[in-house]
């Protein structure tokens, strides 16, 4: 009967406890969501790049090898050369090696130049193949295989043309050299979707009028006369590499970090993804603390109101009092009042975050490759309830004390 | 007891049930003296031998009137036990009451002031408890209604064999009690003792 009483009690003011319950909610959503996309963002990073051993690129950071070599973000400071990636491939221990050769564009997208190996060894998300949706992959010298984002963003079919720029964010383009789609990649969350992958070779057939970084004055090689050209790579930007044995990691790492013809980086992908993770996870535990204290504002302002109404509802302690109440019942009441507002509070910010993902999801999907997965509340989540329900009952723990003054002082008796 | 406003007759309420308590001297309700119990004890005292009936604001406003009636039960075992089937003495005690059979399911705050101290009469009465309090009860009350109710006081209190100590400041009222205690003669007392 006290628990309805108490509960009548919240209704009679609705008003005011529904924004308290409100804010609660909207604050938990805000920190279960900031969590979600915490724990999103970091398994899609984690999903980029499985089943490679070794990312080689020109020496500069891991990071920055692992930004531009996986990610496509930024841009490599060298390239390295044909004869050093022919070496590397040569060593005993390698199991597979794969190159990447990056620099061009197609509208927003980056375009990749590698060999059908690719399609063979890079994995992502522990260990899937990418597939082709629609169309196959690279056999002519001229055909690109795209990834899905590339298609959906411009409508692009198997079989229609692509104009590859020189650069990013060029108004070079190598219209001599027209592509053909040839492929379409099923969507993988990864930077794969946003790629135009196409051969080494046709990476170097674009650039056969370049030199320098600058197109070559007069006329244009014919595309016939390409194709009898040797069309073999002069430089990679980087290369995946698998090993044999995965106790031989570490010794090819080695020899190719000292590597005497040229300066090379080699970095396990996963060591790399730990850096990057690092730097970015100051910026992650800054917005788990905003949204923490979030949190924290929205249980003060409970506190706060149960403040405020505290001397409007003396005839009601009055009246508990003179049935016999102890001071230690209202003291009770009030906290039981405080934990049902912040369990409902919860509960609503919880129906928020579904509300939130089931809007949000194929946004975030479409506009940053970030998927995030919609399960039920893990329990790491109905910790964070509990906690703010714990947290709630200890907030409350202040104004209940001054009920407790109040209606030892009042007694029956309210001077009003 | 009669006297008027500021004569200290709240206070004297609140020393007979055990909210305040008394600096010097002691204070005896029911054989008990209150002086001599724990500040829980004097609560758990109150529960189980008083019912409250207070001049206004009796009921929770939010609760049913059922959950208003049986509120002092949840504090008061010997009350509780003493009831038999809470529900069926609540009805029963509104009839008695000449309150309508359906009311105790309505919230409180939808009954007029009238019913409310009805209700509270029922409240104060359940369980049986030795004492009723009532705080001038029928000063929120029309003329009218302030015979009616008292009359239907008085007879509950009759048939339920239970003391009443009234509070008021209506001297016509004084023929209704065995005993009428003035609050200007207490003072005088306590003033010459001073």
């Amino acid at each position: 009967m006290i628990v309805r009483l108490a509960i009548g009690s919240l209704f009679a003011r609705l008003l005011t406890v529904s924004m308290t319950v409100l804010a609660i909610g909207l604050s938990v959503a805000l920190f279960l969501g900031v969590e979600k996309v915490r724990t999103g963002a970091k398994a899609s990073f984690a999903d980029t790049i499985s089943g490679t051993d070794l990312i080689v690129g020109a020496r500069s950071g891991s990071v920055q090898l692992l930004l531009y070599s996986v990610f496509r973000i930024g841009n490599a400071t060298n390239n390295v050369t044909w004869k050093s990636y022919q070496d590397i491939a040569a060593r005993p221990d390698v199991e597979w090696i794969v190159p990447i050769s990056l620099g061009d564009s197609h509208r927003q997208f980056r375009v990749m130049g590698t060999s059908t190996a690719f399609f063979e060894h890079y994995k992502y998300r522990q260990g899937r193949d990418l597939a082709v949706s629609d169309g196959a992959i690279m056999a002519d010298l001229f055909d690109a295989v795209i990834g899905s984002d590339v298609a959906k963003a411009l409508g692009y079919k198997v079989d229609d043309p692509i104009v590859v720029a020189h650069g990013l964010a060029s108004f070079t383009e190598h219209k001599d050299q027209p592509f053909r789609v040839s492929g379409i990649l099923e969507k993988t969350g990864t930077p794969v979707d946003r790629t135009v992958i196409v051969s080494m070779e046709a990476i170097e057939a674009v650039h056969v009028d370049w030199k320098n970084g600058a197109q070559r004055p007069g006329q244009a090689t014919p595309v016939d006369a390409i194709r009898q050209m040797d069309l073999t790579p002069k430089a990679v930007t980087a290369a995946l590499v698998g090993v044999k044995s995965p106790l031989k990691t570490f010794a090819l790492q080695r020899a190719i970090n000292e590597y005497s013809e040229e300066p090379l980086l080699a970095v396990l992908p996963g060591v790399a993804l730990q850096e990057l993770w690092a730097i970015v996870g100051v910026a992650e535990i800054a917005l788990l603390g905003v949204s923490a204290m979030v949190v924290v504002t929205a249980l003060i302002g409970m506190m706060a109101t149960i403040f405020s109404s505290l001397n409007e509802r003396r005839r009601e302690m009055a009246i508990f009092r003179a049935m016999g109440a102890r001071p230690t019942t209202i003291f009770g009441l009030l906290i039981l009042e405080a934990v049902l507002t912040a369990t409902i509070g919860a509960l609503l910010g919880l129906c928020l975050l579904y509300l939130g993902l089931f809007i949000a999801q194929p946004l975030l999907d479409s506009a940053f490759g970030l998927w995030l997965p919609i399960d039920a509340p893990s329990l790491h989540e109905l910790w964070v309830l509990c906690s703010v329900v714990a947290a709630s009952a200890i907030v409350s723990l202040v104004p209940a004390l001054r009920a407790y003054r109040l209606s030892l002082a009042d007694g029956m008796m309210v001077r009003t | 007891m009669l006297g008027e406003s500021g004569s200290g007759k709240s206070t004297l309420l609140s020393l007979i049930c055990g909210t305040v308590l008394a600096d010097e001297g002691q204070i005896s309700v029911s054989g008990t003296n209150l002086s001599t119990l724990r500040s829980g004890q004097r609560d758990q005292f109150r529960a189980e031998h008083i019912g409250m009936i207070f001049q206004q604001f009796n009921l929770l406003p939010f609760g049913s009137v059922l959950d208003n009636i049986l509120l002092p039960l949840r504090f008061a075992p010997t009350r509780r036990t003493r009831t038999k089937e809470p529900r069926h003495e609540a009805c029963a005690l509104c009839a008695a009451l000449g309150l309508p059979a359906d009311i105790t399911s309505a919230k409180a705050s939808d009954l007029s002031v009238g019913q409310q101290q009805r209700v509270a009469v029922a409240r104060a009465l359940i369980g049986r408890p030795p004492i009723i309090i009532a705080d001038e009860p029928t000063s929120a009350l029309d003329a009218d209604s302030q015979s009616a109710f008292l009359d239907i006081l008085f007879g509950q209190v009759k048939a339920y064999g239970t003391t009443l100590l009234m509070v008021s400041h209506d001297q016509r009222l004084a023929g209704h009690f065995d005993r009428v205690v003035r609050m200007q003669d207490i003072a005088h007392i306590e003033r010459r003792a001073a």
